[in-house]
């Protein structure tokens, strides 16, 4: 286990200190978007199209200007007179940032009314008539490969179906011919469904340009402001925005998920506005806007898994068609469209794997956009989860011995798994016996046929996930070709505090908290004496921003080597202070020594003060140092959770009775924090296992896109979680730390799954997809009895 | 068509004209710039803009400022003095009982409002009398244990008032 190298007053690495961010929050006095008032401000309302697929006949524009207080209507053919209409989607697709003839999906954007406020812009946006021409949608994506299908995409050079790209990984042949020749062979179609992050602050922005100093000023609900400012100049750099004029501001965000990674046409319409206008114009997204646009998941998987008649698994092949609706826009490293899809082989030790996948336009909203795990690792460890549970009834094996046979050994790390990647660390075994015991397993499982023999409907469900975070390492993982490193810069001032900025953004994380931990535990200096800021172009230091549970494994890394840089800077001052050599010169913890003197010391406070006021001869003043980091692999964070369920047979009523999660992401920084993103990160497991999906009927129309029929979990659905932890440092990162907050939105989901589908195969039932309603219960109930 | 209206906003009175169809929620905000009570939905559902009125919890986005004519109004901003804690401010901290912080004043204004009726609630009544709140980065169990801390707290104040 970690032991804590800092006294609680300085609160470095292992304490669960409060969170220095938490006071304006519970005041009232954060300062999220919509908190934004600039003088002369307008608000923008976007028209959005009722048809999934049409054609815009025309935009009439006269009603909605005759209105006092509307400014303008903009439409994508104001936009294209200066080649703003499209934009690129951070995967290099292109998407449009206003239509000129075509609209692809319900609720897109189709023109934007400026007012003097929001009230005056709604009756506006009422009031402009678009005469539409509906044309049949394409929802089902099978349907799309068809090949009467009528080709979506006409606009893209060379597009000659609806097929946006094949990948594959892995050895095709020797997989198939494992299969083939397997004893056992299970498999299975899982569909995971579109779902929407729903952040409770939806999206939304302030732009403002200034004529005379032709400078952009966005505040923006952003997770990567330094990634926005680049593309914004990439974007609009032909009429003047270059990026030097650019300054993002990432104010305190509502939560992020994901949701807040791409750029969305409002965004680019706003600036435009602006910049047109010469006053700021604020866009804030309702949350029907919201809950309609941009999607996580919607991966149709074929999965095969083969293992020998007694249970070790031999090999695993995927084939998966991804609906990406009209534009890819996922938020993905170029070389890596699927993400981190290729985890799938999952925590088991086999040779043989392959995965491939075929991505297709529909009219949908563009997918792609994360739900708390950008990379696609839930795809991935849903299906090889759900698989090994299948093999494991198919076998008449209990899928935690099943599991235990099949674990990576700990001292197989770093293990090189079929598919390419080298995870770093982990005790797989330790891991799952300990929620095994935690929950109290065996006993569950003499409840189990207890209940059984009565008829009654009891299941347990397994999952141990790995997971991969931490992007880069730049050499393989870039978004829109700029390279995936994160950035940390301290200032410690003469009077021996400090403030450090960062290249990330926190959008409930803690990182004001973290961060100044980090700091402490390198240099001693207490937490409460570190601010850290974020978000702000202008000042903070380039880097990638907050998704993908990366902050820790770069920007927490990159504090640390920043911090080692300015120890040993203290070094040489110390020494020039005591009057011995620099080798003479000895680190604990706050503090500077003379080896076998340690009487004779200086604190680190001591020698910030000597930085700026008695430097050594020939050195550089100033105690300030920064640092870039490349991660030279990714982390692999991982757990072992187990979900006990009741299923009333005559309803389809789900009640979950238990539910614990043991992660193992590597040293801890702040338990209090870590424990708190599991739970948040359980219950976005538990809504897409039960409660969330985006459904479409025939034509393409969005069925529960309010919070009404959407149903995000309330305290009443999330169960009272139980977390514990394993710790496996990362041997590669400065502080043996791995990343947490998407492990428990990864593992949970098939936890739940399996629990349920464990309670239902009594009754023959082998698979069910999520989210796993009591409807859905009843009917396969029905089907089987 | 514009109406006058006066409510007792934080122990303040305000007069002011609005629109009849003015939401209350955005004449706190905007007009008042009290930008602690939040918008996160349309449906009255995510319990963001959740205030005191006339005592009691009340979702201030389904509700016109017209109607609140003559009302005393607490938001979070009047929970507290200035640099003091309520006891459900201090056990949201002590509990960490709040990430990104976007749904906290709700949760704090409706628990209030909870914890006015049912001083000593057990887990599952903290549950369902928060459910009309939606928060998306806690999964409520720091939430709840917040409340639990706060109910105590605020118990033991009465007990030596």
């Amino acid at each position: 286990m970690f032991k804590c190298k800092t006294s609680a007053e300085v609160g470095g690495m292992g304490h669960s200190v409060k969170r220095k961010e938490d006071a304006r929050f519970l005041h009232g006095k954060g300062n999220y978007v919509d908190d934004v008032k600039l003088p002369g401000m307008l608000t923008m309302v976007m028209v959005r199209s009722p048809y999934a697929y049409a054609k815009i006949k025309s935009i009439k524009k006269d009603k909605a200007l005759a209105i006092p207080g509307v400014l303008a209507v903009i439409t994508g053919e104001d936009l294209a007179q200066y080649n703003l209409h499209w934009m690129p989607t951070l995967l290099s697709d292109t998407q449009m940032v206003l239509p000129t003839d075509t609209v692809m999906h319900q609720s897109q954007e189709v023109c934007a009314v400026i007012a003097t406020d929001r009230y005056v812009a709604v009756d506006g946006a009422e009031a402009v008539e678009v005469d539409y021409e509906p044309m049949q949608a394409i929802v089902d994506p099978y349907k799309a490969l068809d090949e009467d299908a009528p080709l979506l995409r006409p606009d893209k050079e060379g597009q000659k179906d609806n097929q946006i790209y094949h990948w594959e990984r892995g050895d095709r042949a020797k997989t198939d011919a494992v299969i083939a020749n397997a004893d056992v062979v299970v498999k299975e179609r899982i569909y995971l469904p579109r779902i929407h992050v729903a952040s409770i602050e939806t999206c939304g922005c302030v732009a403002s340009y200034d004529k005379d100093t032709q400078k952009l000023l966005v505040y923006l609900t952003t997770q990567a402001p330094h990634a926005i400012r680049t593309v914004v100049a990439l974007v609009a750099g032909h009429v003047g925005l270059s990026e030097e004029k650019i300054r993002i501001i990432s104010p305190d965000i509502g939560g992020g998920f994901g949701g807040k990674v791409p750029v969305y046409p409002a965004y680019v319409v706003a600036i435009a506005a602006s910049f047109l206008i010469g006053k700021p114009v604020k866009w804030i997204e309702d949350r029907s806007e919201n809950l309609v646009n941009g999607f996580a998941r919607d991966y149709h998987m074929d999965c095969e898994l083969a293992a020998t008649k007694d249970g070790k698994i031999q090999a695993f092949k995927v084939s998966t068609l991804a609906d990406h609706g009209y534009t890819d826009s996922s938020a993905n490293p170029s070389k890596y469209p699927t993400g981190m899809f290729s985890i799938c082989t999952g925590s088991y030790d086999y040779e043989h794997a392959f995965a491939e996948l075929d991505a297709v336009y529909t009219n949908k909203a563009p997918g792609g956009v994360a739900y708390r795990c950008s990379f696609r690792v839930t795809e991935a460890v849903h299906a090889i989860e759900r698989m090994v549970d299948k093999l494991a009834a198919k076998i008449d094996k209990d899928p935690a011995l099943l599991r235990l046979e099949n674990f990576i050994k700990k001292e197989q790390f770093p293990y090189d798994s079929p598919l390419g990647w080298s995870y770093d660390s982990g005790d797989y075994e330790a891991t799952l016996k300990k929620a095994m015991d935690m929950v109290g397993y065996d006993d569950y499982k003499k409840e189990q046929a207890e209940k059984r023999k009565e008829g009654k409907l009891m299941g347990i469900g397994l999952c141990t996930f790995t997971e991969v975070v931490g992007a880069g390492p730049s050499k393989d993982f870039d978004i829109l070709g700029i390279a995936m490193f994160d950035s940390a810069e301290i200032r410690v001032h003469p009077t021996g505090k400090a403030m450090a900025r960062f290249g990330t953004k926190s959008q409930g994380q803690g990182h004001e908290t973290t961060y100044a931990q980090i700091l402490a535990e390198e240099l001693g200096i207490p937490y409460t004496d570190i601010e850290i800021e974020e978000g702000d172009t202008d000042t903070a230091p380039y880097g990638l921003g907050t998704y993908a549970s990366r902050s820790t494994p770069t920007a927490g890394a990159a504090a640390a080597i920043a911090a080692r840089k300015l120890k040993d800077k203290g070094k040489k001052i110390a020494a020039h202070l005591l009057e011995v050599s620099e080798e003479d010169i000895e680190w604990e913890v706050g503090k500077y020594f003379v080896k076998g003197a340690p009487e004779k010391s200086k604190t680190i406070q001591d020698v910030a003060f000597a930085a700026y006021t008695n430097i050594p001869p020939g050195m550089e003043p100033g105690f300030e140092a920064t640092h870039y980091y490349d991660p030279p692999n990714l982390t692999f964070p991982n757990g072992a959770y187990i979900c006990v369920v009741e299923v009333e047979q005559e309803t389809g009523a789900i009640d979950v009775k238990r539910f614990v999660a043991i992660d193992d992401c590597g040293n801890i920084i702040n338990p209090m924090i870590v424990e708190g993103q599991v739970h948040g990160g359980l219950t976005q497991g538990i809504a897409p296992a039960m409660y969330e999906g985006i459904e479409y009927d025939d034509e393409g129309n969005v069925l529960n896109g309010t919070l009404m029929d959407y149903l995000v979990p309330t305290a009443v659905e999330s169960p009272h979680w139980e977390t514990g932890h394993t710790i496996t440092p990362s041997p590669h990162h400065p502080l043996g730390a791995k990343g947490v907050a998407e492990s428990p939105t990864v593992g949970a989901p098939p936890a739940i799954a399996n629990a349920i589908i464990d309670a239902l195969s009594p009754l023959g039932i082998e698979h069910l997809d999520i989210p796993i309603t009591p409807a859905k219960v009843w009917e396969a109930i029905q089907a089987h009895t | 068509m514009k109406h006058e209206i006066t409510v007792t906003i934080n122990g303040e009175s305000v007069t002011a004209e609005v629109d009849s169809r003015l939401l209350l929620v955005h004449f706190i905000r905007e007009n008042l710039d009290l930008t602690g009570t939040h918008i996160g939905c349309d449906t009255s559902n995510c319990g963001a803009c959740t205030i005191l009125l006339d005592g009691k919890s009340v979702k201030s986005c389904t509700y016109l400022a017209v109607r609140a004519d003559g009302a005393e109004i607490t938001t979070i901003e009047g929970v507290a003095a200035e640099g003091t804690n309520h006891p459900l401010q201090q056990a949201f901290h002590d509990q960490h009982g709040l990430h990104c912080g976007f749904c906290t004043p709700g949760m704090i204004m409706r628990s209030l409002d909870l914890l006015k009726n049912n001083p000593d609630p057990s887990e599952e009544e903290i549950r369902w009398g928060i459910s009309g709140n939606l928060c998306r980065c806690t999964g409520y169990n720091n939430i709840v244990k917040s409340v639990q801390q706060a109910a105590k707290e605020m118990q033991n104040q009465s007990e030596t008032v």
